[in-house]
């Protein structure tokens, strides 16, 4: 009897860790999977528009000839081709200087958010996610209006008077890094805040009857205990801008893409489900590095209790 | 520990030397927070080489009267001195005293040693002189082995001692401890007040401490200054506030005592005879009391007699019944109700192991105590 509901009961716990396993094998590994493997044919005119397909009629022989007939050219070709290495580093520098803006701006905001009193922090932090409460496309579809020439924000330099003339904004790398930059905010300022919020006061103080003065107690204090959600926030904002698609094809310029414009170009306007498949594969492998770093740190968190 | 610091404070007797000059001085220091004063005027003098505890309740002002010395409340009026010095305006950095938090506020992301060296490294000492007076003060206050270690990798006990040690490390004027043992469960907390005492000691320093825990202030403390909603209503050494209280509410405070209230009928020179008592007419001690004032005898349990037997006339006496007893194993505390219903406390400690016929409740007993047992008190 007690045998009998101990195994019940164990077997209802594994059920419990078996579930997010079963959801990343069917919605991830399979996915993957299959776009690993489209990734190693070759482009076709059929439908679906790749060779070799997988024929289940021909048994042994047949899965034969279909290993036989998978190729890295794909692979070979993203190497030789200018074009997507140079979509690949331009993602890698624009994700790596937002992120460095997103960083700058985002670690005062969260300060600020921490330090303010206690009945505002409340309203603050309903500030920063109150964008989310509108759609994602909808937002960057008004800031094409804002940065036109005759948008909001020229307007606005106009009557300050910091500029003659209205400047181009729409199509430059400048709009696409307003648009990431606003649309990252609140995932850089969150985790940030999370940190430095728990952070007690009384350790300034005990930096000041030290002998420390304000400015330096936030570098030798503050500015190392947020370094846990910094880090965080910088993985957040890095990984997702890398493959960003939709801020640079409706604020940026037409002349050089990122990996994301680029696959999507390849997927949708050449139907070359090979290539957009081999872009996609390696383009997650560049980014898996941030991604364990960003596991290795988390654990460090837990274990340290917070 | 060094030698400036010692020639700095030589004086270790328990009360302070009148005849020296203050080495902190508050001038009718007042503080308000959002209309509640929290400090109302409070001057008080601290000499060198002093133990001085600001006892109080919670919200007494303690805290904030501490925290205007070490700089992170600035007084509404009033100064803040040191050495003759003004601070009232000097930021909480630029100020020769260290102050060890009731949080402990260690560093969590530097070790025991980094947090040790924080406050050596902002005055730019050179490295080799860091590293030895680190190592000096882990030593003293038994840390050594535990440098490379994180605060959440300690005990309560070490965190405690890291902190005690990152503030002694600077050589500060005088040493602030807000509530320094609240945390500490109670056998330690008795061990680490007798290794404060040891530390002012050996190092020469000023200590000044707040607690709202009227044994540590005793045990610990050369003097005292009892606060209460933002003023300092008695400064002494720790037994002239115990026998020497100078209001209700100080006697009332610390420790136990039964507060008798009463007429002064006459008075001598050595004696003040307080009529119309629960307990009859008392002959106390000698007061500034007059005639005819309605005043309180303050009289500590322990002073009074419990017995079977008729007392001699020469003492006070009230004869009762037992209403209850608390045993407390070194003593036992009895609780004697009179004629009229008032309740009388007596304590007796448990000399003898067996007792013949020990007091047992309901027992008609006589208690007695001598004419200077009792204080009396006018306010």
């Amino acid at each position: 009897m007690s045998a009998r509901s101990h195994s019940k009961r164990s077997w209802g716990q594994r059920l419990v860790i078996l579930i997010p396993y079963l959801w990343l094998a069917a919605f991830f590994l399979v996915p993957f999977l299959i776009v690993f493997k489209i990734s190693l044919s070759q482009f076709a005119t059929a439908q679906p528009p790749y060779l070799p397909q997988f024929d289940l009629d021909e048994g042994l022989a047949g899965l034969k000839e279909f290993f036989s007939e998978l190729s890295s050219a794909n692979y070979a070709r993203l190497v030789s081709d200018w074009l997507y290495l140079s979509s690949y580093g331009r993602s890698l520098a624009i994700a790596f200087v937002s992120t460095a803006m997103l960083l700058a701006l985002g670690l005062p905001i969260a300060y600020a958010m921490a330090r303010a009193p206690r009945r505002w922090q409340g309203v603050l932090f309903l500030l920063i996610v109150l964008p989310f409460w509108t759609s994602f496309l909808i937002r960057v579809y008004a800031w094409m209006t804002i940065l036109q020439r005759d948008g909001l924000l020229n307007q606005a330099l106009l009557a300050i008077g910091i500029v003659d003339a209205p400047p181009v904004w729409i199509s430059t790398d400048a709009a696409i890094f307003i648009g990431i930059v606003y649309t990252y905010l609140p995932f850089m300022v969150l985790p940030i805040y999370a940190t430095l919020e728990r952070m007690d006061e009384t350790l300034l103080e005990a930096a000041a009857d030290l002998g420390c003065p304000r400015w330096k107690a936030f570098w030798l204090v503050t500015v190392p205990l947020a370094l846990p959600g910094a880090i965080a926030g910088s993985i957040l904002c890095f990984i997702p801008i890398v493959g960003e698609f939709v801020i640079p094809d409706l604020l940026g310029g037409s002349g050089t893409m990122m990996i994301g414009q680029t696959l999507w170009l390849e997927f949708f306007n050449n139907r070359d489900w090979p290539a957009a498949s081999a872009v996609a594969v390696v383009l997650l492998a560049l980014l898996i590095v941030p991604l364990i770093l960003f596991q290795h740190v988390q654990a460090r968190r837990l274990e340290q209790g917070g | 520990m060094n030698g400036q610091h010692q020639s700095d404070n030589p004086v270790t007797t328990r009360s302070g030397d009148p005849a020296a000059s203050p080495l902190v001085r508050f001038d009718a220091v007042s503080k308000r927070f959002a209309g509640v004063t929290a400090v109302d005027g409070v001057s008080l003098d601290i000499y060198p080489g002093e133990f001085f505890a600001l006892l109080g309740p919670s919200g007494c002002g303690k805290t904030t009267l501490l925290r205007t010395l070490a700089g992170f409340e600035t007084p509404d009026s009033g100064r803040v001195l040191l050495n003759g010095e003004d601070l009232t305006r000097v930021p909480p950095h630029r100020r020769p005293v260290n102050m060890m938090f009731q949080s402990y506020a260690l560093f969590p992301h530097l070790t025991v040693a980094g947090n040790v060296a924080f406050g050596l490294k902002q005055d730019g000492l050179p490295q080799e002189e860091i590293a030895a007076r680190i190592a000096e003060m882990l030593a003293l206050l038994r840390l050594e082995g535990l440098e490379a270690r994180k605060p959440h990798q300690l005990s309560g006990g070490q965190r405690q001692r890291v902190a005690l040690a990152r503030a002694l490390v600077k050589h500060p004027r005088v040493l602030l401890l807000d509530e320094p043992l609240a945390a500490l469960d109670k056998k330690l907390r008795g061990e680490t007040q007798f290794e404060l005492m040891r530390l002012k000691e050996r190092l020469g320093l000023t200590f000044v401490i707040v607690t709202h825990d009227q044994e540590e202030a005793m045990t610990v403390a050369s003097r005292i200054g009892v606060m209460n909603h933002g003023r300092l209503v008695q400064v002494a050494t720790p037994s002239e506030i115990y026998e020497q209280p100078n209001s209700r509410w100080v006697a009332d405070f610390i420790g136990d005592v039964n507060l008798i209230d009463g007429r002064v009928a006459e008075k001598t020179t050595v004696v003040t005879t307080v009529a119309t008592t629960p307990a009859g007419t008392i002959r106390a001690a000698a007061s500034d009391a007059k005639p005819g004032d309605s005043v309180a005898v303050a009289l500590r349990p322990e002073k009074i007699r419990i017995g079977r037997e008729v007392p001699p006339a020469s003492l006070n006496a009230v004869e009762g019944e037992v209403a209850a007893i608390g045993y407390l194993g070194d003593f036992s505390i009895y609780k004697v109700r009179l004629a009229d219903g008032f309740v009388m406390e007596a304590a007796a400690a448990n000399v003898a192991r067996v007792i013949e016929r020990p007091v047992s409740i309901g027992d008609r007993v006589w208690l007695s105590w001598a004419t200077d047992a009792g204080v009396v008190l006018t306010q």
